[in-house]
Parts: structure tokens; C-alpha cells; sequence
């Protein structure tokens, strides 16, 4: 099953390495992983993405606020979150399909960022699913590149995850 | 006080109660061993390879429960330290190691003797940090020794550059220190509590399982009260050796892979298993299906990952074993009544138990030819000290000092049990004895764990600690051996040391004493004297060579399936 999982970290170097090294020294899978500074200088937010059963959730839920530099670690895989992800995605556009890619853009509320005869950037955001759904439409005319931020995600309501 | 940043460390070290270090000088480190020549609180114990000097640090850890400390070089120094490290890691030994780096200008640059100590020992430090700035250090040690030694114990690595043990600036120790990410959970849920209590108390067939935690928290004198309260046997895990009186009428050794046969049936049949500090490790279950099919499952431990990683658990309780037994000590109290019969409904149980015991008790073939190992380390509990400490090697020599010792205080017994690293007990006896310079320390090797870091001879000799080293010298490397018998139609691929050592002439050379028994009949009186004579010995047994550690349950069998002595 598929988890998003956010986890508050001290803003030192090292911090990623800990985490990634978590993920990859007890087999447990990234599917993605955004990383920033938060609000408050000290304190960096990641946002990941993973996949395992119960156990397994639990286990990488534990290990991750065993270590020293993890503040706090919330499961938001009960639709508690909103995820956005951002994409950039470069789509060959000649003749015959340009204005196929404008009313797919338009559709899906993203945006062209940059223009060649040949070619549009696409700048998409939304839920990971939409996402998904944009690149369907797209792969078949030409999908020359693609880059995705992975989602970031934040809690549902007026609380902040300070509670 | 203005002071540099290697007299900072020192004085950090002191109000941290450190009073013994063992390092190794190097390029890196050299003006904190400057710091430390006029230095006079601490004594500084010179091992011969950093890898021992950090066993050494394990060893005097665990045999008196304060943080070890071990100092290495930058580059080799540092990488040298990594096995100790991990070894302690498995174990959650309370470490703090501090490396030497190079200047913080020239990190990255692949400098002389530079090595990324800090990416190297992440996964197999409890935490490490890397001190850029000399305002930095003494709250780093303070967190460092903080880290090592609450919660679930482990060690810590400070990476020192050069120029920050020159830099100056003012000292003054941190009376507190904030550490938000980090809050172990020490105080046992007491409704968890009350409803373990209620569990035991409705068993029939109950059996405590207690691990190395037992003996990291201290909770001994808990353990025996509750066991002896409510009349439940005991089985420990290796690292568990000695938390519970081995002699105890309660007490059913170790269990698993060479665990008793009593101790592996009473698992087998038990309806509820209560896990006090232990993690459930695959030496322990074999097949993880077939473990303790009938019984619930308690298990208390202070580290929430332990819990539910390998085995499904009925009830968990997060906190520190010691406030947990005396919580669970005091509701029974509060119960006294279903006490006396909870005693008599777990009679037929031990009863049980007992014939098993009778059935097949812990034993080996004697031999009036040939020295049997077992026999050796019989000899050795009858002839030492009662409060004597006993490293071990790894292998057949760990396995049989486990089955045949009868461990019965805490902290007497040292052994790597999660890593399973060769060459730790003569560095870890030293340890022990820099830490009990009076008490009795003996070294338990094999003769090839014995070569991994035979080179310690010199500091034990240089240093005056007399440490008796005892090798059951079967010219093998003995496990593996046992191993390939039995599972790979005897081709003993490289596993026959077959260079024979003259171990006597090997102690005179570092200046200590060797003596060596060939029969049976000089064991007795090879022991004898090596307890006798001062100063560091070696006491070497020439052990019946094809000698198998059994009961052996083969590995991915369940425990029932046991291949026996007899």
C-alpha cells in the first residue's frame, strides 16, 4: 500500500543521508522524496513516499523517530493530507499536435513555461493522480522530458502539525 | 576559562565520570595527546590496533555499566574503529569514540589520512556528529554521552578536526541539553502494565525470555523477585547470561540455536512468553513460523523498533525494564490473593519442566584421553573467583562458555552476540579488567579468535592487567568446521589452522607466562596455576579437535527439531 509520509528533521547536514540510508540499509522502498526548509530556520519538512504492508509501515514509521535528528513523523495515509506535486514536462509540439498540447494545458489548469517550433514546456501541478492523468494524455505526441518534484503534503483542517 | 578544544575534550571527559580511555595516538589526534600528557584524571590504556581499543571500551562497559570511551586517529585510525563500533551497535553497548580528523579546511579534498568517519560509522552508530567549531564541542560531548547512555544504550562518534582541538575559546560545561528529536520513552504504560499482570496471572504454562536488555537496565533484582514471586522459569538469550542465576531451579539456560533442550521445549509449549529485553533474534526463533506456537506474547523493551519487527506481540510496553518490573512487581502486590494460586496452577508446568530436564539434561561425552572443551570451561567456574568476569571469543568457544559456565550476576559475562565478532574477547577483557583491576578476568578464545588480535598480549603486559587467557586450541576454526560436518559433507574448506602455534613461546615473547595441558588430567592443575601466577597468562588446551556444540537446532529449523549430545 502506498503511504505518504512527512517527517520533521533538524535542518543539519547529514540529516538526508540518515534518512535515505534508513530506507536503504533495511530495504525499505522510496518512491519519492522532497526535501526544504520550513518556516521555522531550524527545522527542514520531507515529504516521502513509500510502499510496504502494516508491518512494514510501522517499522519504517519506529525507525525513523528512533533517529536522533527526526523532530516528528506523521502517516498521512488515512486522506488526512493534501498532496501536491509539481511537474515539468517537455512535449514535442509540431505542426499537427500544438494545438492538441494547448487544450490538454488548458484542461488540466497548467502552463506553458517555454516555446520552440518545436517544442512546449509544460509546467503541471496538482495531486499525484492528476499528474499521472496529464502525462497520459501527453506520452502519445512526443513526451521528450520529464521532471517531477515528488508530492509534498500537508494535514487537512486548521491545526498545524504542532497540533 | 579560556582553553583549546583537545583540553576542552578532556575536561568534558572528567565531568563526565571518565576516568579510563583507550586510544591510539595519530597525526590528527596528536594535540589532544599533547592535552593529555599533563593531563593526570584520566588514565590512558595504549592498545596495539584501534579496532581492540575499542573492544576494550565495549568491555569495560559492560562489565561496569558506565559509557566506554576510545580515542583514534583520523583515516586508518578511524576505520580501524568501524568493527568495534558495529559491535557494539548490535549489542547497545554505551560507546563514545573519538576520532581525529583532518582540518576542517581540507575535508573533502582527500587529504593524508582523511576518511569519511562520520558517513562510515552512520549505520552503525546510535549518532555521531562532526565538530566544525570549537564553541560546538562541549555541548557535543555532553549530547554524545547523554545519547550513548540513556534509552536504549549504543555508541556515539565525535569527529574532532585538527583545528578544532587548537582553537580556543571559552569552557564552560552545559548543565542541560535540548535535544527535541530524541525522548525516549523510559516509564512503562501502566494500564499495559496492569493488563500484562492480568495475563500472567491467568497462565498456565508461563516462561520469561529475558535478553541483554536485563542486564543494560540494571533489573536483576527485579527479574529474580518477579520469577521467584510467582514461581515462572526463566530462559535467557546469550546476551542474557547472567541477569537471572544460572543455578536458580528456575532457571533454564540459554535457549535457541544451542540453547538447552528444557529451555527450547518450555518455549515450544509455553502459552504465554514474556519478553523482557530481548529482540527476538534468528538465533533465537529459528523458523520464525513455528516459534512459541501456543503462547501470547508480552514483550517490554525500551525500544519501540524492536517491537513487532520479527514476531507478532499481544502487548507491547515501551519503557525501561527495571521501572517496568517494579511496576508490575507492585500491582501484583496489590493482588495477593491470586498469588498463591497462580503458584499452584503453574505447578504441573514446572513439573513439566523438570522432566525434560531429566529427559535430557545439559551434557557432553567425557573423555579420559582427550581434553573436552566442555570440561575446560566446567573447570574454569569451579576454580575462579565467584564474581570472576569472562570474555568470550566467538564461535564454539562463546557457545560452550554459554551452556557450561552457570553465569549467575550480571555483567560477568562479555560477549559479542549481534555482530558475532571474532577477536573481541581478549581486547574486551582488558577492558573489564582496566575497569575491576582487582577482580578476576578471564579470556575465553578460540585459537583463531585468539590470533585476530593477539597483539593485545603487549598492552595487557605494558598496562598490568592480568587478564587469564584460556584457548581451547582445536586447530580449527571450530564453528565453521561443526558447520561443514554436518552440512556440508565434511569438506573442511579453510577451516583447519593447520600452522601449530607455540602459544607458550608466543606469552614469553610479549613477557607474560604460558602453560598448556595436553590431557585431561592437567587441566585441573593448568588452571590452578595460571589463576595463581601474576601478571597476564596464557593457559592453552589442547581440546578433542572435532568436539560439535550441542543441542544444535539447524539454522531455519524450528527449535523442536534439535540434534542432541546424546
Amino acid at each position: 500500500m502506498r503511504h505518504t509520509i512527512t517527517v520533521m528533521v533538524e535542518n543539519e547536514f547529514g540529516v538526508l543521508a540518515r534518512v535515505s540510508g534508513l530506507f536503504s540499509g533495511r530495504g525499505f522502498n522510496i518512491d519519492s522524496l522532497s526535501v526544504a526548509p520550513t518556516n521555522e530556520d531550524s527545522i527542514s519538512r520531507m515529504t516521502i513516499v513509500t510502499r510496504g504492508d502494516e508491518q512494514i509501515l510501522e517499522q519504517i514509521t519506529k525507525q525513523l523517530n528512533k533517529l536522533i535528528d527526526v523532530i516528528k513523523v506523521i502517516d498521512f495515509t488515512d486522506g488526512s493530507a493534501i498532496e501536491r506535486e509539481m511537474a515539468l514536462i517537455k512535449v514535442t509540439a509540431e505542426e499537427e499536435n500544438r494545438a492538441e498540447v494547448l487544450r490538454i494545458v488548458d484542461i488540466f489548469r497548467a502552463k506553458i513555461i517555454d516555446v520552440t517550433s518545436k517544442s512546449y514546456t509544460i509546467e503541471a501541478t496538482g495531486a499525484p493522480a492528476k499528474i499521472d492523468a496529464i502525462l497520459e494524455l501527453l506520452r502519445p505526441l512526443g513526451l521528450k522530458e520529464l521532471v517531477r518534484t515528488g508530492p509534498a503534503a500537508i494535514g487537512r483542517g486548521a491545526k498545524g502539525w504542532k497540533g | 576559562m579560556k582553553m583549546n578544544g583537545a583540553r576542552i575534550l578532556l575536561e568534558c571527559l572528567k565531568l563526565e565520570g571518565v576516568d579510563t580511555v583507550f586510544g591510539y595516538p595519530g597525526g590528527t589526534v596528536i594535540n589532544l595527546y599533547d592535552e593529555l600528557f599533563s593531563f593526570k584524571e584520566i588514565r590512558h590504556i595504549l592498545p596495539r590496533h584501534e579496532q581492540a581499543g575499542v573492544h576494550a571500551a565495549d568491555g569495560y562497559a559492560r562489565a561496569s555499566g558506565k559509557v566506554g570511551v576510545a580515542i583514534a586517529t583520523s583515516g586508518p585510525g578511524a576505520t580501524n574503529t568501524v568493527t568495534g563500533i558495529a559491535t557494539a551497535y548490535m549489542d547497545s553497548i554505551p560507546l563514545v569514540v573519538i576520532t581525529g580528523q583532518v582540518p576542517t579546511a581540507l575535508i573533502g579534498n582527500d587529504a593524508f589520512q582523511e576518511a569519511d568517519i562520520v558517513g562510515i560509522t552512520r549505520p552503525c552508530t546510535k549518532h555521531n556528529f562532526l565538530v566544525k567549531d570549537v564553541r560546538d564541542l562541549a555541548t557535543i560531548v555532553k549530547k554524545a554521552f547523554y545519547i550513548a547512555r540513556s534509552g536504549r544504550p549504543g555508541p556515539v562518534l565525535i569527529d574532532l578536526p585538527k583545528d578544532v582541538q587548537v582553537a580556543v575559546t571559552e569552557f564552560k560545561y552545559p548543565d542541560t541539553i535540548e535535544l527535541r528529536g530524541y525522548k525516549p520513552t523510559l516509564e512503562g504504560h501502566t494500564r499495559q502494565i496492569e493488563k500484562a499482570v492480568g495475563m500472567l496471572l491467568t497462565a498456565k504454562k508461563p516462561v520469561l525470555y529475558v535478553g541483554g536488555g536485563a542486564v543494560l537496565s540494571n533489573a536483576s533484582v527485579e527479574l529474580l523477585e518477579l520469577a521467584r514471586k510467582l514461581d515462572i522459569p526463566v530462559t535467557t538469550t546469550l546476551m542474557g547470561l547472567g541477569s537471572f542465576p544460572g543455578d536458580d531451579s528456575l532457571a533454564l539456560g540459554m535457549l535457541g540455536m544451542h540453547g538447552s533442550y528444557y529451555a527450547n521445549m518450555a518455549v515450544s509449549h509455553a502459552d504465554l512468553l514474556v519478553a523482557i529485553g530481548a529482540r527476538f533474534d534468528d538465533r533465537v526463533t529459528g523458523k520464525i513460523a513455528t516459534f512459541a506456537p501456543h503462547a501470547k506474547i508480552i514483550h517490554i523493551d525500551v525500544d519501540p523498533t524492536s517491537i513487532k519487527k520479527n514476531v507478532r506481540v499481544d502487548l507491547p510496553i515501551v519503557g525501561d525494564l527495571r521501572g517496568v518490573l517494579a511496576k508490575m512487581l507492585k500491582v501484583l502486590e496489590e493482588q495477593g490473593g491470586a498469588i498463591k494460586g497462580f503458584r499452584e496452577a503453574v505447578a504441573p508446568w514446572l513439573l513439566e519442566i523438570e522432566g525434560w530436564k531429566e529427559k535430557h539434561p545439559m551434557t557432553f561425552k567425557h573423555s579420559a584421553s582427550v581434553i573436552k572443551p566442555q570440561m575446560v570451561i566446567q573447570k574454569l567456574r569451579e576454580l575462579s573467583d565467584p564474581d570472576a568476569i569472562v570474555a568470550t571469543d566467538v564461535g564454539q568457544n562463546q557457545m560452550w562458555t554459554a551452556q557450561f559456565f552457570t553465569f549467575t550476576r550480571p555483567r560477568t559475562f562479555l560477549s559479542s552476540g549481534g555482530l558475532g565478532t571474532m577477536g573481541y574477547g581478549l581486547p574486551a577483557a582488558m577492558g573489564a579488567q582496566a575497569a575491576f583491576p582487582k577482580r578476576q578476568v578471564i579470556a575465553v578464545c578460540g585459537d583463531g579468535g585468539f590470533q585476530m588480535n593477539m597483539q593485545e598480549m603487549a598492552s595487557l603486559v605494558q598496562h598490568r592487567l592480568p587478564v587469564k587467557i584460556c584457548i581451547l586450541n582445536n586447530n580449527f576454526l571450530g564453528m565453521v568446521r561443526q558447520w561443514q560436518e554436518l552440512f556440508f559433507d565434511k569438506r573442511y574448506s579453510q577451516t583447519c589452522m593447520e600452522l601449530p602455534i607455540d602459544f607458550i613461546k608466543l606469552a614469553e615473547a610479549f613477557g607474560a607466562k604460558g602453560f598448556q595441558a595436553t590431557k585431561p588430567d592437567e587441566v585441573e592443575a593448568v588452571i590452578k596455576k595460571g589463576f595463581k601466577t601474576p601478571g597476564p597468562v596464557i593457559m592453552e588446551f589442547k581440546v578433542a579437535r572435532e568436539e560439535k556444540v550441542l543441542p544444535m537446532v539447524p539454522a531455519g529449523a524450528s527449535l523442536t527439531e534439535m540434534v542432541l549430545a546424546s
